[in-house]
């Protein structure tokens, strides 16, 4: 099957997971075009991180088929390294490489894996460094960066990779309150580009301003969706009611 | 350095205190032949057990249920019984098994040396507790870390050079650090199979000039001077592999 | 969410003795005995001159190897009640507010734990007179008595530093709360500070332990009669046949992996438990 940009960048269909007994997906299908920016919101528990851990294969699927860019995700012979140069992950816990400075932890991976001249990965990373407002702390080591500017260094670092679409799971939720805004702030810049975003959050402010698309789950089902100004004010599933006035 | 030799030959003449490597240029060579061989088979033995304990820490954790029972059969077996007789074996039991070779005046002499078997012995017996140290700084890093260099990308060999080991040896610097200098002591055993390091060589020394004590008090501040260096070496270096922003 | 999150930081490092061991089951013997008896039994088929096969040869002098294996473990036994009582003293000597002896301890402890076991056992055995002279009485130092003394040196100098680990593994809150009590230092010491030691101590005291148990085959080096100085002159005995040594010499490991596996099986099933109340 021949993928053009028209087509869904990301498409998931009846997908199930399960953790042993555990059901964790119930079916879950949902399409992301190009440059579209969407949500997943729910309670905890409800499926939204395992579902995009599954988009790049960190966790594999039952049943279902996952696209990306026309390349099923739920095979066997999956080119893993192909995926996930297309499909960046921003994690909760940042996960930066604690022994690699800024810089390195930036580099690592285009120097490693896309095998990248050096000089040339160096520049890039300054450039992305720059570009998420942390000049300066090139040499710091991720131990003596704030949550919020390793979550930024961990963005840049995705970003590295030039992905087509990034995953953020819960990126703020580790973070401290007064760290949270600049981190939504370059997740913001990176949607303005017209980068494809799919955020696990609980940030409802934040999903209302910058996404295109609101996915409300629950129990491993997608229980609603919509753009985010109807989304939030005519919700009608009685269990994203009770979510919602439980938020905000 | 002459004036040197001639004042402990002075204070032999005059005190009885024979410290003849001091004064005697053959003993002085023995001695020193001694010291190099200990450091020698230190290296040599460090070298081969970290290989033996990452590449026995990288099969603990195979998939095969007999590879992952061999290498603790192994631990357990050169954890639990006397270095001493594990070296006996080597050399004895093992080494006779092996077939022997001409040597340069055309007898027979056996395809490897004393030191080749304590190397083996030791090697292998510190090898042993490298496996452990090095499979416990691999348990320790986070699954997360790993996860995020899968999500970029790297192969699992790539993710085992660059992220688990480094990690995992910062963690283990301070054990392995300790076998280390348990290794450097351990190597004395090799005097049972007649090596010469450095006790094996006092022991030459006295001998020959029937010097015991001074040899002996000799040797205890040689290893403590010996070992002490490694120890402020090995901690100086155990800071410098700290990871800034982490205790 | 449903998977577990790690913070980048380290996870807590696990003591390599601390960790999931595996039974003693039958695969334990199974190299060992590979090894030891059937290997080299394979490798010299041929029975000798008076027909006895190494293994028969093995059970003719089994008892008396065990006899001089059991003489080890009394070595070993007295030399670690001599360490850990000398260790004991050493120990707190480096936990002492009086400068002097804390550093003089601190000084002894590490002379002898940097010290190979070897050197120290021939330092007992050269210098230390074969009787002493106690007004008039002779109290005479056979080879094995200075051997357990050597042996006890290295020991004393590793439970000074398991006592001084352990205390100060303690909270210092602990010493605070006993101070404002009004208990003296030396009440503090014994009825707050070192009965909560004792639990941290065991498994690395049983550890050293067992290192003193294997330790104690260097006796034969310097002439003592135990059971690799025996298994030497067996082997003489029956004419340095080459077939013999294996089987032999693997013996000797089986008895001492029989004795100590057990101990570090105990020892780390102790680390667990303690590690779960401290």
């Amino acid at each position: 099957m021949n993928w053009t940009p028209a087509d869904p960048m990301v498409s998931l269909k009846d997908v199930h997971k399960s953790f042993g007994e555990l059901k964790v997906l119930n079916g879950v299908s949902l399409d992301v075009m190009k440059g579209d920016v969407i949500c997943i919101i729910g309670p905890s528990g409800s499926g939204k991180s395992t579902l995009i851990r599954c988009v790049n294969a960190l966790n594999d699927i039952q049943k279902g088929s996952i696209l990306v860019e026309g390349q099923e995700v739920n095979d066997p012979n999956l080119d893993k390294l192909e995926l996930r140069k297309k499909v960046g992950m921003v994690f909760q816990q940042y996960n930066l490489f604690p022994h690699k400075t800024a810089l390195q932890n930036v580099m690592m991976a285009p120097v490693r894996v896309l095998k990248q001249d050096k000089a040339k990965a160096e520049e890039t990373a300054r450039a992305l460094i720059r570009k998420v407002r942390l000049e300066g702390k090139e040499n710091a080591y991720p131990g003596e960066l704030s949550g919020g500017q390793q979550q930024r260094v961990a963005i840049a670092r995705s970003l590295a990779m030039q992905p087509d679409v990034i995953l953020f799971d819960e990126v703020t939720a580790a973070l401290d309150p007064e760290t949270v805004g600049e981190v939504l702030q370059t997740i913001k810049d990176l949607a303005e580009d017209g980068m494809t975003c799919i955020l696990v959050t609980h940030e409802m402010a934040f999903a209302r301003e910058v996404a295109d698309h609101i996915y409300f789950t629950d129990r491993g089902v997608i229980v609603e969706h919509g753009p985010p100004e109807t989304f939030f004010k005519n919700a009608q599933d009685p269990r994203t009611k009770e979510f919602l006035s439980q938020i905000l | 350095m002459e004036f040197v030799f001639d004042w402990f030959r002075t204070l032999y003449q005059e005190t009885g205190i024979n410290l003849p490597f001091l004064y005697d240029e053959y003993d002085r060579n023995r001695m020193i032949g001694g010291f190099l061989t200990t450091i020698w088979l230190s290296l040599v033995c460090l070298f081969f057990s970290v290989i033996i304990g990452v590449i026995g820490a990288w099969l603990q954790g195979s998939s095969f249920k007999w590879t992952r029972r061999i290498v603790n059969g192994y631990i357990q077996l050169f954890r639990n019984t006397p270095p001493l007789v594990q070296l006996y074996f080597f050399y004895f039991a093992i080494g006779t098994l092996l077939p022997r070779v001409e040597n340069d005046w055309g007898g027979q002499s056996p395809i490897l040396g004393s030191f080749a078997w304590a190397a083996i012995s030791l090697s292998f017996f510190a090898g042993a507790f490298n496996v452990e140290i090095f499979r416990s700084g691999i348990e320790a890093v986070p699954k997360s870390t790993v996860e995020a260099a899968e999500a970029l990308g790297f192969s699992k060999l790539q993710i085992y050079r660059d992220i688990t080991l480094p990690l995992a040896f910062r963690v283990v610097l301070p054990a392995l650090n300790n076998n280390l200098v348990n290794l450097v002591k351990t190597t004395t055993l090799a005097y049972a199979i007649a090596v010469p390091e450095m006790l094996y060589e006092a022991n030459q020394i006295w001998s020959d000039n029937v010097n015991v004590t001074e040899m002996m008090i000799f040797l205890l501040l040689a290893y403590f001077a010996l070992v002490g260096v490694l120890v402020s070496g090995m901690n100086r270096w155990e800071r410098a592999m700290k990871i800034p922003g982490y205790g | 969410m449903t998977y577990r999150t790690d913070l980048p930081v380290m996870l807590p490092v696990k003591r390599p003795e601390a960790e999931p061991f595996l039974g003693l089951k039958l695969w334990h013997m199974l190299p060992i005995a590979l090894i030891a008896i059937i290997g080299p039994s394979l490798a010299f088929a041929q029975s000798s001159a008076d027909g006895q096969t190494p293994f028969g040869i093995l059970l003719n002098w089994a008892p008396l190897l065990l006899k001089g294996f059991i003489f080890n473990l009394v070595i070993s036994v007295s030399a670690m009640a001599l360490g850990t009582v000398g260790g004991a003293i050493l120990g707190l000597g480096q936990i002492s507010l009086f400068a002097p002896t804390r550093h003089g301890s601190w000084f002894v402890t590490q002379f002898f734990r940097n010290a190979p076991w070897l050197v120290l056992l021939f330092f007992a055995m050269f210098l230390l007179p074969f009787e002493i002279n106690v007004f008039g009485l002779k109290i005479p130092f056979p080879d094995w008595f200075k051997a357990i003394l050597g042996l006890s040196l290295p020991v004393m100098a590793n439970v000074s530093e398991i006592v001084r680990g352990a205390v100060r593994s303690l909270p210092s809150g602990q010493w605070e709360a006993a101070e404002s009590l009004a208990y003296t230092r030396l009440q503090t010491l014994w009825l707050i500070i070192l009965p909560q030691c004792v639990k941290r101590m065991l498994p690395p005291w049983m550890n050293l332990y067992s290192i003193l148990t294997m330790a104690t085959v260097l006796a034969s080096i310097v002439g003592v009669n135990e059971v690799m100085t025996l298994t030497g002159q067996a082997l003489a005995s029956e004419g340095g046949r080459p077939d013999l040594l294996a089987p032999f010499y693997g013996f000797v490991l089986l008895l001492f992996f029989v004795y100590c596996y057990p101990i570090a099986k105990f020892t780390v099933w102790l680390e667990k438990k303690y590690a779960v109340i401290t």
